[in-house]
């Protein structure tokens, strides 16, 4: 995930990867395309046909962009900083597994907290004060008011009474 | 009834009391939310729908069109008091407008813009109005296969033509194609590419897809450059108002932004920027003040602001005829109307012609409230420009979610926005536009209906395809967007074109 400053000389690696995912998807379409049985009717094509185009079309872009890899590798491309992604995706991750029993508010305020971390906030208590506060505001305008169905957990019975 | 009266008759409708206070809710939120950096329209809109949700058609969509015209004023707010490049849809404007807030003129170069998007948006909505039922006219001709040309040329232009590479604008297009292909075949009712996951049969949200992309993979992929490297706000000195002089240049360059931006808009030739882009190279080369250009010319302001705004609009008139998104923007816009079960289309306006003006008069409305919101309250929407980023970017991901856990929160759901998150980032980092994604998912399975339609009325016979006159003259028209684009760009002409290269809108 974190390629350090391509020099852009070498072949790019990261097209190569690319080109091997874009292949890997097509091949599956064409698989799963032809597993539909071909009921095309009238029209000559069936549900498993245009899956199989597409398929067909990812395989050959994922060749093309292997030896677009080869020939002209791409810019040179700027560092990326792995400990900020961590924080944000692990915040996402948390909050997709936490929501249902925590509640909106809650898992607002982990995502907040997590974010702002990522940008570099260091001021925990205020960034979780302040995810509580943004947590509420928008249960209240959005479940409350625009009758929005947001997940509800022990704090949203506790003050909203649902 | 001619289209005077069912403007009016739309009038009446974006009067009602109600109605003007979704309108004013929807101008609100949107420039709010477009003012805030690194957010371009097609993510204000693909944030702001869930507020919509719990409103009668009418008024969400009402409020919905305030919303898009609110985040297309408050882009250019950012793009000329912060140099954000990457802002897509008004990076155009930050070349001029960012210098002339350097030079202390950041006063007159909001008003140019905000008077400039006034003037525009009004035109090109009249326009609109009045254009909107002659290509109604014209689509009751279209059978499937005119519709699946005009598609194709959708996704060419969408992809191809414009940007640094042919190659990376297909490949984004593909993947949203092969995404549009999971769920339930909607011919057929056959499973396709749902892996036994009851959650895919449905297949995959455009907003959840946008959302995702737009929101969580530029929030990853600006965390992921390190710590801020901030430019600063530049503070407006003086008054927000024009001189005599700046009158005097500004309003040739807006006629002339809007002459260029609707049509460009309103074909299925890429979005705003490309009319920004046109807009700016006429300015520069027919103003009498050459040697400000770069420096802070009023001009450069003007009219592409206006073009931009024009083009939006433009973007509306293949949107509400055809039911044909040509740009990002447009695309979650039309999941807005599907979420009601509306189809944009020329049935759209028989079966619902009082939604429809309802909606287009609604825009001239919303057009003189975001005039007053942004001339006399810019001060206000400065304010937020100074939210510091760890709270924005905190802020805007609490509201990426909330559309998904609002509307369809199940864990699969929740997962693909992570996925589809982590996605965005890395087709940001290898330079892969996001557009043709989007575009992609929620045109794919209508141009596959309309193909296999037209299949089989002529019983298999693919020469179909071109045989009809408007058919064959459209898919030349692709196979030339794409070919052409690809000749110059081998013979080392490709600048201009990565420069207008859509990265979002």
């Amino acid at each position: 995930m974190t390629p350090q400053g391509d020099t852009g000389r070498r072949p790019d690696g990261a097209a190569f990867a690319i080109a091997a995912f874009l292949i890997a998807i097509g091949a599956l379409m064409l698989w799963d395309g032809s597993r539909i049985p071909s009921k095309a009717g009238y029209s000559g094509v069936g549900a498993g046909d245009v899956p199989r185009l597409i398929g067909g079309a990812l395989v050959l872009l994922g060749i093309a962009t292997g030896i677009e890899g080869w020939r002209r590798p791409g810019p040179a491309r700027p560092k990326q900083q792995p400990v900020p992604l961590l924080w944000l995706l692990g915040g996402m991750v948390v909050m997709v597994a936490t929501i249902h029993t925590i509640g909106f508010v809650l898992g607002a305020t982990i995502l907040f907290t997590c974010a702002a971390a990522a940008f570099g906030e260091r001021r925990f208590v205020r960034a979780i004060l302040s995810g509580i506060g943004l947590g509420m505001f928008i249960y209240l305008v959005f479940d409350v008011l625009l009758q929005l169905n947001l997940p509800a957990g022990p704090i949203e019975m506790l003050i909203f009474g649902r | 009834m001619d289209t005077f009266s069912f403007l009016l008759q739309g009038l009446a409708t974006a009067f009602e009391p109600m109605m003007l206070l979704y309108a004013l809710i929807g101008v609100t939120l949107g420039t709010a939310v477009g003012v805030l950096p690194g957010i371009g329209p097609a993510l204000t809109v693909a944030l702001l729908l869930p507020v919509t949700y719990g409103l009668d058609a009418a008024g969400s969509l009402i409020m919905f069109a305030g919303i898009y015209y609110g985040g297309m004023y408050g882009g250019s707010t950012t793009s000329i008091l912060l140099n954000t490049p990457g802002e897509s849809a008004s990076v155009i404007t930050a070349l001029e407008g960012n210098k002339m807030a350097r030079a202390g003129r950041g006063g007159p170069a909001l008003a140019t813009a905000a008077i400039g998007s006034f003037v525009a948006g009004l035109l090109a909505t009249l326009m609109l109005a009045f254009l909107a039922p002659h290509v109604v006219k014209l689509a009751l001709i279209f059978g499937p296969r005119e519709y699946f040309a005009l598609m194709v040329l959708a996704f060419v232009t969408v992809s191809a033509a414009f940007g640094e590479s042919a190659l990376r604008g297909l490949v984004s297009l593909f993947i949203g194609l092969a995404l549009a292909m999971v769920g339930i075949d909607q011919l057929t009712g056959q499973t396709r590419l749902a892996f036994g996951v009851p959650q895919l049969l449905d297949g995959i949200e455009v907003t959840t897809l946008a959302v995702a992309m737009f929101a969580l993979g530029e929030a990853l992929f600006v965390a992921a450059q390190g710590p801020d490297n901030d430019s600063g706000i530049l503070a407006i000195k003086g008054r927000v108002r024009m001189t005599a002089q700046d009158w005097a240049r500004s309003w040739k360059a807006w006629l002339r932004g809007t002459a260029i931006g609707f049509p460009i808009g309103s074909m299925p030739a890429g979005g705003a920027d490309i009319a920004s882009f046109l807009s700016y190279a006429t300015e520069r080369n027919m103003t009498k003040h050459p040697e400000e250009f770069g420096k802070g010319a009023i001009e450069g302001v003007a009219g592409p602001e206006a073009a931009n705004n024009a083009a939006a609009a433009g973007t509306l008139v293949p949107l509400l005829t055809l039911g044909l998104p040509t740009t990002a923007t447009a695309a979650i816009m039309l999941a807005g109307f599907q979420q009601f079960g509306l189809q944009p289309g020329p049935l759209l306006f028989a079966t619902a012609p009082q939604l429809v003006w309802g909606l287009i008069a609604s825009l001239l409305v919303a057009n003189v409230m975001l005039l007053v919101l942004n001339l006399p309250l810019i001060r206000f929407w400065i304010l937020l420009l100074k939210i510091p980023q760890p709270w924005l970017y905190g802020g805007i991901l609490v509201f990426a979610t909330l559309g998904t856990l609002g509307v369809n929160p199940s864990p699969v759901e929740l997962m693909m926005l992570v996925l589809f998150g982590t996605m965005g980032y890395l087709m940001r980092l290898f330079n892969y536009p996001i557009a043709p994604v989007v575009v992609g998912l929620i045109l794919g399975p209508m141009a596959e209906q309309q193909l296999r339609r037209a299949l089989s009325i002529s019983q298999g016979d693919w020469t179909t395809l071109v045989q009809s006159p408007v058919a064959a003259v459209l898919l030349l028209l692709a196979l030339a967007a794409l070919v052409v684009p690809m000749i110059l760009r081998a013979r080392g002409r490709g600048d201009a074109l990565s420069q207008i290269g859509t990265a979002e809108d």
